[in-house]
Parts: C-alpha cells; structure tokens; sequence
C-alpha cells in the first residue's frame, strides 16, 4: 500500500500564484475524481506535480510514501512512481513509441525483452490500430487516439499514481469506455494497483471511472470534498456556487 | 597572366597590406604548379584558362553575400600547397575502417572506384554495368569526359555563379571520376565512389591541398544510384571537391554524398547538377566531419516536369562550421524542387545556410519548397538561416520555412515525465529530429549515415545534459 500525499500546495506560473493551498491525500487503488470550473487551476495542479517547464511549486509538500517529490527532476518524479497523463499529449516526431517506453524500463532497471508483446496486447486491449506503437509519439494521431496511447504508456510503465487530466476530452463514447476500463483494471488488479487523480471538467468520465471521492477544485484549492454523490450533485447545480472571477489562467 | 600582382589588382577592394598577404599565402597555387599536374591535353589546356581566370579574380571575403558568416577570411592558404605526386603504385592500401564500414554497408553494388588524394587509383565496374555502355572511367580515359565536364557548370549564367575558389578548383583539377549512363540502362545496385584524402596526413599546421572532382551523366530514361564517401586524415588538409550531375530527359539519378573529414580539415565543395525534362535528381548530404565544410549545392530544373529533391543533415561540434549555400533554379514549366537541410550544433559549433529559390520567366506552374532546420544545443553553438527568393514568374509555388532554436523543452518534459532521464530525452529527440531525413536517404547508405550520426548524438547530447 502506497501513500501519494499532498500538502498545503502553492504554486503557478511564472509568479502568478494558481495554487494557493492544496491538500489531498490518496491511497494505492483509490480513486479520486477533481472536479471544478474551467480555470479553476485543475490542469495547473497536474503540471507543478509533474514539473512541466514554466510551472513552479511555491510551498508545500509532494510525496509518495514519504520521498519528496518537490525538487527533482521530472524523470526521478516518474520513477518514484509519479504518470502524468496530459490532456494535450505532447508530439515527439520521429521518437517511436516503443523506444521511448523502452528508454523508460531501461532507466528504472527493469527488463525490456517482452515489451514489443506487451505492447501489442495493450493496443489490442486499448483498440489501437496496429502498428501505432512504431509510429512516432503522438504525430499525426487523433485526439482518441493520443489518448489511448497516454493509457497505453500507463499500462505498460506500472506507476505507483496517476494524474489524468481530462482524460475524456477528445473521446468518443467506445474509446472512453476502453480507456476507462484500462484505468479501473491498472486499480484493481495492478502490481502495485493504481491510485488515480482524475481531473475532469464534466461528469461524462464518472459514469466510466469509480471514484472513492470527489473534490471540487476552486480558485487554486479545494473548497468541498465528498463522496461519488457529490459528482451527480455537480451535475445538476453546476459549479456556479463555486465560480471563481473571470480571467483567471485557462483550466 | 599569372603574376602575383595580377591576382590581386590594385582596383580590389583590399588594402595593399591585406592584398600583400593573401599574395603570399597563395603562393603555392602557382601557374607552374598548375600546369605540372598531369592528364589528357584538354584538362591542361582547361587548366590553365582556369589559372588565368582565378589570377584575375579577386579572393572572396566575408563581405560578400555568398560567404556571408563564412570563416573564408580565417583560411590561410600559406599552410596548404597543392598535392602533386600521384599516390604509388601497387598493392591496394589498406582502407581505413570507417571506409571500410561504409563499402560493407552498402553491400551489393555495380561499381567502385577508389580516388586517393583526389585521384582516381582504382576502378572497377561490374561486367554487366560495362556491357550495357556504363562507363566508369578516370576522366583523362573516358571518351566524352572532355564534352561532358563543365557542362553542368555552364548552364548556371548568373553572374554571382563563379568565384576565385570555383576557378581556383578548376586549376588545380585532379583527373576526376567519370560516370556516364547511356539512354535507357538502369542499375539496380548502386555505383559506390570513395575518397581518401590524405588518410595519413597527421601534421596539424600544414598539409595538402586536394582537388577531387566526380562526374554523372545520365542519358534519357536511364537510372542509378551513386553514393560518395569523403575521408580525410586528421591533419590540416584543405579540399575543394567538385561534383557535376547531369540528368537526362525522364532520367533517375539518386546521388548521396557522405562527409566524413577529419577535424582539421577544410573543405570548400561545389555541388552542380541539372536535370532535364520529367527528370528526377536525388540528392542527399551527410556533413559530419571536417573543421569548416563549406558544400555550395546549385541544382537546375531546365526541362518540362524536371524535379529535384535536396537533402542534407549535418551534425557540429567542437569548433566545427558547417556552411551551406544552395540554389534551386528553376528553368522550365512544371517544374518540383523541395529541398529540407536540417542540422544540430553543440559545443562552439557554427551552422550557416542561405538559400536562394530562383523562378525563371517560363517556369509556370513551377513549386519550389525549402526547408531549413538547426537544433542550437548549446551556448556555445550558433546558426544562421537566411532564405531568399528571386521570382520572375506569376505563375508559381514557393514556400520556405527556416528555424533556429534549442531542443524543444515540452518534448523533452514529455519523455521525462515518462521516466526517461534527461540526457537520453535528449538523444531520443534528436535522432527523432534526424529521423525524417533519414526515412529519405538512399537504403544504401541510410545505416552508414544513422550509425554515425547515432555515435556523434551521444557525444552532442553528453554536451548539452
């Protein structure tokens, strides 16, 4: 059992502080929905935990089973046991997928010698075109298919935690059924067994994925906390209890 | 004629004192040296009209567009002289390994000629090539070698076309190698050309002065693939390699010029090649080696339908400075040049490119693309891109697209976020970079070239973590 903990989180964008306060903790196998407006600061959470460039952690504390994430680099974040899935998978052109997750094993000493077949079973699993695996990252794919193979790099790198953000977006409803059946199978039955943020916009993804809990995220924290009803009470009231001012950063 | 003071004229733009020292830098590119160089009456008697034209000329200079952020102001011919002596006789040397790899990697093939110190030692042509009219010949043997040479060169009329290094080449001219396809022959394997310049050439102050030149005349609806490997020693060697390619109506050619010189080496290279009607010219450059290698690629379209494609990929380090200068002229209706350099530099390394697109009036419907690339890996490291065009026709397509700039750093957030440490992200990126180019390369050259490019990425990237 694993422990992804965050504490009194603050942060942002280049001086603009988009976090202002973040606490949350999640256990291995659980699932945790975070929900809010656009422009709540959702998507920034799920960069300053990864570390994506021109995004800075301010205060606060990162950890998974107690090692501190803040700080390092964002490949030893990975490998602590860190998966950020974006919403807007970033293309690597001419980097196929498969050397990439193969310079991922190598770098975390684990074995590479049957990924090509784990791979294939995971695009079958995922229903991904064959061949896809050989393409470059993410060039030329659709939103669909950029997202089933951010699930796929899931899958086959085991992490401890995953930060899904907007993983529904670009989705159409079979693709989010397989991607969210991917997701709820790497929670039960994944060695470790997965413990997922889910950061979403819209219900549509809670009807797919089961969470444990649901926070609703405003103005950089979280402002109400409960369990999977709280979901369907977003639904029929909307976040307008929670808005935050306009022209705040995009979600 | 050939009196210093007629090599650099007073009416120069040059100082006196600036006029005085290039004049005894270049004092070992005399007349005499020129005509003591060997051959067939016609490559004397063009030599010296040569030598009699780079008198008259004046010696470029960094002012000058064409050698624009060049280092032709930091070449000090005093260090070089001309390389007279043929290289002996006998046993065949034994061939460095990495010209060795590149033969090994090419595998089958119809022919190979060997130059050493720019003259062609050794040829040998498949007998089936042979029957079928291929000819595969030292210039100074080849039948239409005296028709043929130059010609490529003629067609380009601009007057900016030529300067005193072009002329300088021609002067000091080795006895080339000389390809010709007759109408209708197609190769299947490829015709395989080495070069060793100076491979022992050690001393890093001075050295020779190498002249190579290569020929390929396709006649109408032939095709082959010829693929060049360029090796030089570690001392200070200085080479102006000359390649003329001629395609014939509907003709193939696939041309693939490899460069690995050692990093004391300076290579001022002119690259000319025309293409007729429905012909299509391929032509793709590896610049890894040398210290500054300057390669000025002029490509002609001059018949109904003509393409050409223009491929290079070039890898900087050190103190390395890569200069590229090209030119797509289009001549003729329905014409396609699409020409993608693409290059990293790391360490103090340079990279300059100028391009020059050039629509003749007539060419309708024509579409020229240009594209430039340059990875800057380190602080150290620059790049110049500079695209131009010259239109003269309504009826045309052109586009170009230049960038310079460092790895792209959401792409290497991606890879690390995947757990990849940085140092490879960056190797991973790019070979990825590299990796469009190299999906164009010739089959028969790509592995020679990815190895390579993949053991110097190492290095670069090792630089950049």
């Amino acid at each position: 059992m694993s422990l992804f903990s965050i504490k009194g989180l603050r942060g942002g964008v280049a001086g603009h502080e988009l976090l202002k306060g973040v606490d949350l903790e999640l256990r291995s196998g659980e699932l945790h929905a975070v929900m809010g407006p656009n422009g709540s600061g959702k998507s920034t959470l799920a960069h300053v935990l990864m570390g994506r460039p021109g995004y800075e952690a301010t205060a606060g504390s990162v950890t998974i089973d107690g090692v501190e994430l803040l700080g390092l680099p964002v490949d030893e974040r990975a490998r602590a046991g860190l998966f950020l899935g974006l919403q807007y998978p970033i293309e690597v052109p001419g980097v196929p997928v498969v050397e990439a997750l193969r310079e991922a094993l190598v770098a975390s000493g684990r074995p590479t010698i049957s990924l090509a077949e784990e791979m294939e079973a995971e695009a079958t699993r995922l229903g991904m075109a064959p061949g896809l695996v050989n393409r470059p990252m993410n060039v030329d794919l659709s939103g669909g298919e950029k997202k089933r193979n951010e699930t796929l790099q899931l899958a086959i790198l085991r992490p401890r935690f995953a930060v899904l953000d907007e993983l529904d977006s670009g989705l159409d409803v079979d693709a989010l059924r397989q991607v969210s059946r991917r997701v709820e199978e790497a929670r039960r039955d994944g060695e470790p067994a997965l413990g997922v943020l889910a950061i979403t916009h819209y219900r549509r993804l809670l009807r797919e994925l089961r969470p444990d809990a649901v926070h609703v995220f405003s103005e950089g924290r979280i402002v109400r906390s409960g369990g999977p009803e709280l979901a369907s009470e977003l639904e029929e009231t909307g976040y307008v209890a929670y808005r935050n001012e306009p022209g705040d950063e995009g979600s | 004629m050939a009196g210093a003071s007629g090599l650099f004229p007073r009416s120069s733009r040059r100082s006196w004192h600036a006029l005085s020292r290039l004049e005894r830098q270049a004092a070992a590119f005399s007349a005499e040296a020129s005509q003591a160089l060997g051959g067939a009456s016609w490559q004397r008697d063009r030599r010296r009209a040569a030598f009699d034209r780079y008198a008259a000329s004046s010696w470029p200079g960094p002012d000058e567009e064409a050698w624009r952020y060049s280092r032709i102001d930091q070449l000090d011919l005093s260090r070089f002289e001309p390389s007279g002596s043929p290289a002996p006789k006998g046993a065949l040397p034994l061939l460095p390994a990495l010209a060795h790899a590149f033969v090994d990697r090419v595998g089958e093939r119809a022919g190979l000629a060997l130059t050493i110190d720019g003259r062609p030692y050794e040829i040998d042509l498949a007998e089936e090539a042979s029957r079928s009219g291929v000819q595969l010949a030292r210039a100074s043997s080849h039948p239409e070698a005296a028709e043929l040479s130059g010609r490529a060169r003629a067609s380009f009329t601009a007057p900016d076309s030529i300067d005193a290094t072009d002329e300088l080449a021609e002067a000091f001219s080795s006895d080339g190698t000389v390809l010709s396809v007759p109408a209708g022959v197609a190769l299947s394997a490829p015709i395989v050309i080495v070069n060793l310049l100076g491979a022992d050439h050690q001393d890093t102050s001075s050295g020779p002065a190498f002249f190579p030149r290569t020929l390929v005349s396709l006649g109408e609806g032939s095709s082959v693939t010829v693929v060049e490997l360029y090796f030089s020693g570690d001392g200070a060697i200085l080479v102006l390699p000359v390649t003329e390619l001629e395609v014939g109506p509907a003709a193939r050619l696939s041309y693939s010029a490899v460069q690995q010189l050692g990093r004391a080496t300076w290579q001022i290279g002119r690259n000319w090649s025309r293409a007729g009607r429905d012909a299509h010219l391929k032509s793709f450059t590896a610049s890894l080696g040398g210290h500054y290698a300057r390669t000025r690629t002029d490509s002609r379209l001059e018949g109904r339908g003509g393409s050409a494609e223009l491929l290079a990929a070039y890898l900087g380090d050190g103190d390395q400075m890569h200069d590229f200068r090209t030119l797509q002229e289009h001549d003729a209706p329905s014409t396609t040049s699409d020409l993608v350099f693409k290059g990293a530099v790391g360490g103090r390394a340079r990279a300059v490119y100028t391009g020059l697109i050039r629509m003749r009036r007539g060419a309708r419907g024509a579409n020229a693309f240009q594209t430039n690339r340059n990875l800057v890996l380190s602080q150290g490291a620059s790049a110049y891109s500079v695209p131009n065009l010259d239109i003269e026709e309504n009826d045309v397509r052109c586009s170009h697209a230049s960038a310079v700039g460092p790895i792209d750093s959401e792409q290497r957030f991606y890879l690390q976020s995947r757990g990849i440490p940085a140092e490879v992200a960056e190797r991973l990126i790019l070979l990825g970079y590299f990796e469009e180019l190299l999906g164009r390369a010739e089959p028969a050259v790509r592995d020679h070239i990815a190895a390579a490019a993949r053991s110097r990425l190492h290095a670069l990237a090792e630089v950049v973590a």
